[in-house]
């Protein structure tokens, strides 16, 4: 059987090899058609002047990669507290029992309350708001702010997917962790919890290449980063060009996330056909 | 039989899902070292009583006492009691994110905060003494269904209970694979291991039982010792399934 597999790679490798150079070679016809009707039509050269300036790119760029940084920061520190704090609203959503229900109902009403307001709403509420209070001891610190609103926001939509990681694992897990004498903090700590986090990583991935865009929000209460060195830029030159270098800087570091997300799925569901550890 | 001694008393137990009344009364006294094994048609409620014992399921109505200790006491300690209660489930329920040396030590080490060494030397003996000892480091989903229900077994063993409760433990393996999973129960009653089984293995209840429950209509209609219950049962209920069984060429 092993033989009779190894045969069949081997002569996928080589129909494989033809229909890549196929499939090449249709790509570069494809888009070499598509490009030369667009450069060649008579709109193009307003087009390429505020759009693709390659001076104002290379002059846009540096400083928006500089500015990107904190792109990243907001990204990773929000990504860590919305990971612990989600996590804590699921396990309190789905804490059993009558005495419980003012736990869950609170959990419930934030996760609703979060998920229907749009971010920048909340951005503005706590960057501009609180501040404006003026009260003792309360940083007025843009960045700080905008940190506390995408983690608040990004928290509801992180416990509703390890709400349903946790539903995922079957009730008879649960049984068989509790009838060993295990609390059901203990058997969601020991026994469901960490199964269901396994499930639950391609879906957070996609909720935080959400939160890797929605950074530029807080550009919006002043917080000069990627997106708003761009719109400085593009509004002194009057050329759009600075954008692109921006949308370019997410395509990169984006991208690469989503396709890390796909090997996950893909590599755990190979794990599962093999009856893998892991 | 009624005494201070019983392993286990079930008194009057009824438990319903939604509509469906599954237990109406049920009442059943385990002594220390007896086996019990429950029979009764696919859907009497075998599992369910099985699970109420320990309360993996809330009754409605009943008293259920484990070694002098009420479960069912509004003020019961569930989680210690349930320390006492092995069971173990027809589709084995084993952790599959965790190796069988960790099934196993999980409860001692978290429930009983045994020392984990101690826990694993435990385990590693429990694993050699029902030969699985080269089995200890693999996951579940690489064990055989035989293998798997083995280290279910284990996993109740090492919390040392006072009390087994087996649910159809064999009747999710392959023919092939039943007998070394009954052979170590087997071994259990032998070593005076106070159980209660519910089955579809006649041949296995008559030999083993020190006493079998027919559960029918959600009541024990009939019990007595398997030579009566198998030889010469009174209701004619029981007389109906026995013959069904024998139909089927399970007896
Ligand atoms: N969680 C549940 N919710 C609703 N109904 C249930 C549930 N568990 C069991 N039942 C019902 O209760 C009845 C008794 O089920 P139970 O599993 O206890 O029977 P059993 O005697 O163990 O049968 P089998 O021999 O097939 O294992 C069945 O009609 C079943 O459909
Ligand atoms: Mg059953």
């Amino acid at each position: 059987m092993t033989g009779g597999s190894a045969s069949r790679r081997r002569l996928g490798r080589s129909v494989g090899g033809r229909a890549v150079l196929i499939a090449l070679a249709s790509t570069v016809v494809f888009f070499g058609a598509i490009g030369w009707v667009v450069v060649h039509s008579p709109g193009w050269p307003v087009v390429q002047r505020s759009f693709f300036d390659a001076e104002r790119f290379w002059d846009a760029l540096p400083d928006s990669i500089a500015r990107f940084r904190l792109n990243v920061q907001l990204f990773l520190i929000a990504e860590v507290l919305s990971l612990v704090f989600g996590l804590v609203l699921a396990v309190l959503r789905s804490l059993p029992g009558p005495v419980f229900f003012p736990i869950r109902a609170l959990a419930v009403v934030y996760v609703d309350f979060f998920r229907a307001l749009p971010g920048i709403l909340v951005i503005f509420i706590l960057a501009f708001g609180i501040p404006g209070l003026r009260l003792q001891g309360v940083t007025n610190d843009r960045f700080f702010w905008g940190i506390v609103a995408l983690t608040l926001l990004y928290s509801a939509y992180v416990s509703e997917v390890y709400r349903a990681g946790i539903e995922s694992v079957h009730p008879s897990q649960e049984a068989a962790a509790r009838s060993l004498g295990l609390s059901r903090v203990q058997a969601l700590r020991f026994v469901i919890v960490p199964q269901a986090v396994r499930r639950v990583i391609p879906p957070l991935l996609n909720d935080f290449i959400g939160l890797q865009k929605d950074t530029v929000l807080v550009s919006f209460v002043g917080v000069v980063e990627v997106f708003r060195t761009a719109s400085i830029k593009s509004s002194a030159y009057f050329n759009f060009t600075p954008y692109l270098a921006t949308a370019l800087i997410f395509i990169v570091v984006t991208i690469p996330l989503a396709r890390f997300t796909d090997w996950l799925v893909a590599r755990d569901r190979r794990n599962q056909l093999r009856g893998g550890v892991r | 039989m009624t005494g201070a001694g019983a392993a286990l008393r079930i008194e009057g137990v009824h438990k319903s899902f939604a509509k469906l009344e599954v237990l109406r009364g049920v009442d059943l006294e385990v002594a220390e070292h007896e086996v019990v094994c429950l029979i009764g048609a696919s859907g009497s409620g075998k599992s369910t009583l099985l699970r109420c014992i320990n309360l993996l399921e809330p009754i409605e109505a009943g008293r259920i006492v484990v070694e002098g200790l009420e479960i069912t006491a509004p003020d019961a300690d569930i989680d210690a009691i349930r320390r006492r209660i092995g069971i173990v489930f027809q589709a084995f329920n084993l952790f599959p994110h965790m190796s069988v040396l960790d099934n196993i030590t999980l409860a001692p080490i978290r429930v009983l905060k045994r020392p984990r060494a101690q826990a694993e030397a435990d385990a590693t003996a429990l694993l050699a003494r029902f030969g699985l000892a080269d089995k200890r480091d693999d996951y579940p989903d690489r064990l055989s269904g035989g293998q798997q229900q083995r280290v279910a077994i284990i996993r109740a063993l090492a919390m040392e209970p006072d009390l087994l409760l087996l649910d159809e433990v064999t009747s999710a393996l392959d023919p092939e694979l039943v007998a070394e999973v009954l052979e170590i129960i087997r071994e259990l009653a032998g070593q005076g291991m106070t159980m209660v089984i519910a089955t579809h293995e006649m041949s296995f209840a008559r030999e083993i039982a020190d006493r079998v429950c027919f559960l029918d209509d959600g009541v024990i209609l009939e019990q007595g010792p398997p030579e009566r219950i198998f030889g010469a049962p009174e209701q004619p209920r029981t007389r109906q399934f026995l013959a069904r069984i024998v139909a089927a060429g399970r007896l």
